[in-house]
């Protein structure tokens, strides 16, 4: 084997390597699906999110989805960086009660809330979650898009993946059939409508429309510095770049001698 | 091209010189004085490239550990108080979580170059099996450092690998115990996990420097595998190599860029990023991609083995995985006695490479095996891919070293002209 071909196949081995970690995650939670595949604006090495998309998420979240599932790791202060503005976060969280300091007597008290608390999620305890959802818990979303394998797609598909189960499935009590969802029975009820909320932009608030939005939305919450990501990512990759070029010529000049000698033997 | 001797010019260096004799150490270690063969291709970029990455992940783990907390109640939420409000916390978490990977990258390639081009025989074999101690440590730092976080994925990671130990006839649970600080993976285990995390990087700084070391004792070794005959054969360190290894690492910054700025959670598992539950169990425990030839290994026995013709088991199944996973790294240790060839490098061994490259092959076929769940074939295929290794280096490696008739070899580096054959 020449040298060169065995440069090729170390470097093959080498992507091997890295594609087995891929599979790996692809397989982690059970059989796979092929999911709906979605053009989002933050995909990409220079995407970013749709701060109209991001804002229409937050409503989709804050009427439909929190009723049942916390979002634990935003606190309103974030939501500027969805295209709020101070007052209007303050508006939001003022509209929540939160828990505030021990009063004189020692007794606990509430406040509203102030844009440094965090969202309140809709449930004490895991066991009281629970209680009220038939048995199921229903996870904080904080992180949804990145504990799923497909991510925002996973998220999008299950979404509008409630369709008619096929005539021979066996359905649990109390479950649901969704077509993305491992074992496809999942404990979440059909939870967008048509027009379950009521736009501000006056966007049409299909289905389809709505999963959308809230995946954005939640994607953002999941990954909130993938802009910032992109950004610097460029700037370090152009730099590099010009270095690398510079480097190189550098490194042919340091042993342009040492390889004419050779040459001349 | 001659030596140069350290002389310097300055007062001040002269003054420090005399005292401490460090200008001369760094002169003669990675500067003018420290003659290289000339020949060194790429492939012999990658010992500067783990040495940058060792220092990465050191300068961030620090950091990282200022803003990080080692309790089960806290990890998790401590880990995404990094990613959210610490400034540039993302970048630091997103470089040592990738940088771990981007080692074993580097100091795999690292290792097959030496398995190609006989790095480890004589008189290297200090210097490769250093290496190996590197490697072992390596692979204990970045098993505690996965279990940091507290996801699904270290709780269960943790609790499958620790669980090994217990396989050790009569002592395997006293051992498990001592290993957890309890009787299950908890609090306790991630103390002592990130106590060791900090640790064991430090102890691997102590082996590169002995390894640095052996290493300058006789030089690299170089893709023709003969020795250095004269000064004609070489080149000073600096700037040679200095200029070439700094290429190389542009260039691995760009990929180790890539990776951190485009697809961060690439080699990583959805499954880290929902909290540790211990009531809850991943439906597919798989390690970090860089274990996954190791995992094959450790399940390929699914057998317990039994004296013949009695059911008196003398091995357990586990027992058996556990021992041919920690023999698969150990039997790197035996390789310069196990390679009796006297030609070091595999382009004058027509044999040996055509077993180089099948054990390449054997060791991916592991990595996908290790990645799948142990069902339908797969079972039969890790048990044969495991057989084949250690037959590797027990029997082919040794065999074809009497057999086989290498090449006629160069007569040196710097006058490439084949000697005449006999």
């Amino acid at each position: 084997m020449t040298m060169n071909s065995a440069r090729k196949a170390m470097i093959v081995a080498a992507f091997a390597g890295l594609s087995l970690g891929q599979s790996v995650s692809a397989i982690a939670s059970g059989e796979a699906v092929a999911l709906k595949e979605h053009d989002w604006t933050f995909a990409g090495p220079m995407g970013t999110y749709d701060r109209a998309a991001q804002q229409r998420g937050f409503q989709v979240y804050k009427e439909v989805c929190s009723a049942c599932h916390g979002l634990k790791y935003i606190a309103f202060r974030n939501l500027t960086e969805i295209g709020l503005t101070e007052d209007e976060v303050k508006a939001i969280a003022a509209e929540y009660t939160v828990a505030g300091d021990v009063d004189e007597y020692g007794d606990p008290t509430e406040r509203p809330g102030r844009t440094e608390d965090y969202l309140p999620s809709p449930f004490p305890n895991a066991n009281a979650a629970r209680f009220s959802n038939n048995g199921a818990l229903p996870p904080d979303l904080s992180l949804i898009t990145k504990a799923r394998v497909g991510g925002p797609n996973y998220l999008y598909s299950l979404l509008t993946g409630y369709v008619d189960q096929p005539d021979d499935f066996d359905l649990g009590e109390g479950l649901t059939y969704n077509a993305y969802f491992p074992g496809h029975q999942i404990a979440m009820a059909m939870p967008l409508f048509e027009d379950a909320v009521e736009y501000a932009d006056g966007t049409p608030a299909t289905v389809e429309q709505l999963a959308e939005d809230v995946t954005v939305f939640l994607n953002w919450a999941a990954e909130p510095e993938l802009e910032a990501r992109h950004e610097l990512g460029l700037r370090v990759m152009l730099f590099m770049l010009a270095l690398t070029i510079l480097v190189y010529f550098s490194n042919k000049k340091v042993w342009a001698d040492i390889k004419k000698k050779k040459d001349d033997a | 091209m001659s030596e140069s001797k350290f002389q310097p010019k300055s007062k001040i260096v002269q003054w420090i010189e005399y005292r401490l004799p460090i200008f001369s150490l760094m002169h003669a270690a990675v500067g003018p004085g420290y003659p290289t063969p000339k020949n060194l291709n790429y492939w012999w970029n990658f010992g500067s490239l783990a040495g940058l990455v060792l220092v990465v992940q050191i300068i961030t783990g620090i950091v990282l550990a200022m803003h990080y907390t080692p309790t089960a109640d806290l990890a998790f939420a401590s880990v995404e108080h990094i990613m959210r409000d610490v400034n540039y916390g993302w970048l630091l978490r997103y470089v040592h979580a990738n940088g771990g990977s981007m080692f074993f990258i580097v100091v795999y390639i690292h290792i097959f170059r030496g398995l190609y081009y006989g790095s480890y025989k004589a008189p290297r074999e200090l210097l490769w099996m250093l290496g190996v101690v590197i490697l072992l440590l390596m692979m204990a730092t970045a098993f505690m450092g996965y279990v940091l976080p507290w996801g699904q994925m270290s709780f269960w990671g943790a609790t499958v690998i620790t669980s090994m130990f217990g396989a050790i006839p009569f002592i395997g649970d006293a051992i498990l115990a001592f290993l957890w600080g309890d009787f299950a993976v908890g609090n306790a285990t991630l103390n002592r996990f990130f106590s060791l995390h900090y640790l064991l990087p430090f102890v691997i700084v102590g082996v590169v420097i002995l390894h640095m070391w052996a290493l300058h004792q006789h030089g690299s070794n170089n893709p023709l595998g003969i020795d250095t005959k004269g000064p004609q054969d070489k080149v000073p360190f600096h700037p040679y190599y200095t200029a070439k290894d700094a290429f190389g690492v542009t260039v691995f910054i760009m990929f180790f860029a890539a990776m951190v700025f485009y697809e961060p959670n690439l080699l990583g598992h959805p499954d880290n990023y929902i909290p540790a539950d211990r009531l809850s169990t991943p439906g597919h425990i798989v390690p970090e991609w860089y274990y996954l030839p190791f995992y094959a290994i450790l399940r390929a026995i699914t057998f317990d083995i039994s004296i013949p013709g009695t059911n008196i088991v003398i091995i357990t199944a586990k027992l058996a995985g556990v021992i041919l996973m920690l023999g698969s790294i150990l039997v790197l240790f035996l390789l310069p006695w196990l390679d009796f060839s006297k030609v070091r490098s595999a382009t004058f061994r027509p044999l040996y490479k055509q077993i180089y490259w099948l054990l390449v092959i054997d060791v991916i076929v592991l990595g996908y095996v290790g990645a799948q769940k142990p069902e339908g074939i797969l079972p039969t295929v890790g048990l044969i891919a495991t057989a084949y290794y250690f037959i590797h280096f027990l029997v082919l490696m040794p065999i074809i070293s009497k057999v086989e008739k290498p090449k006629p070899l160069p007569e040196s580096i710097s006058n490439p002209v084949i000697k005449a054959a006999e």
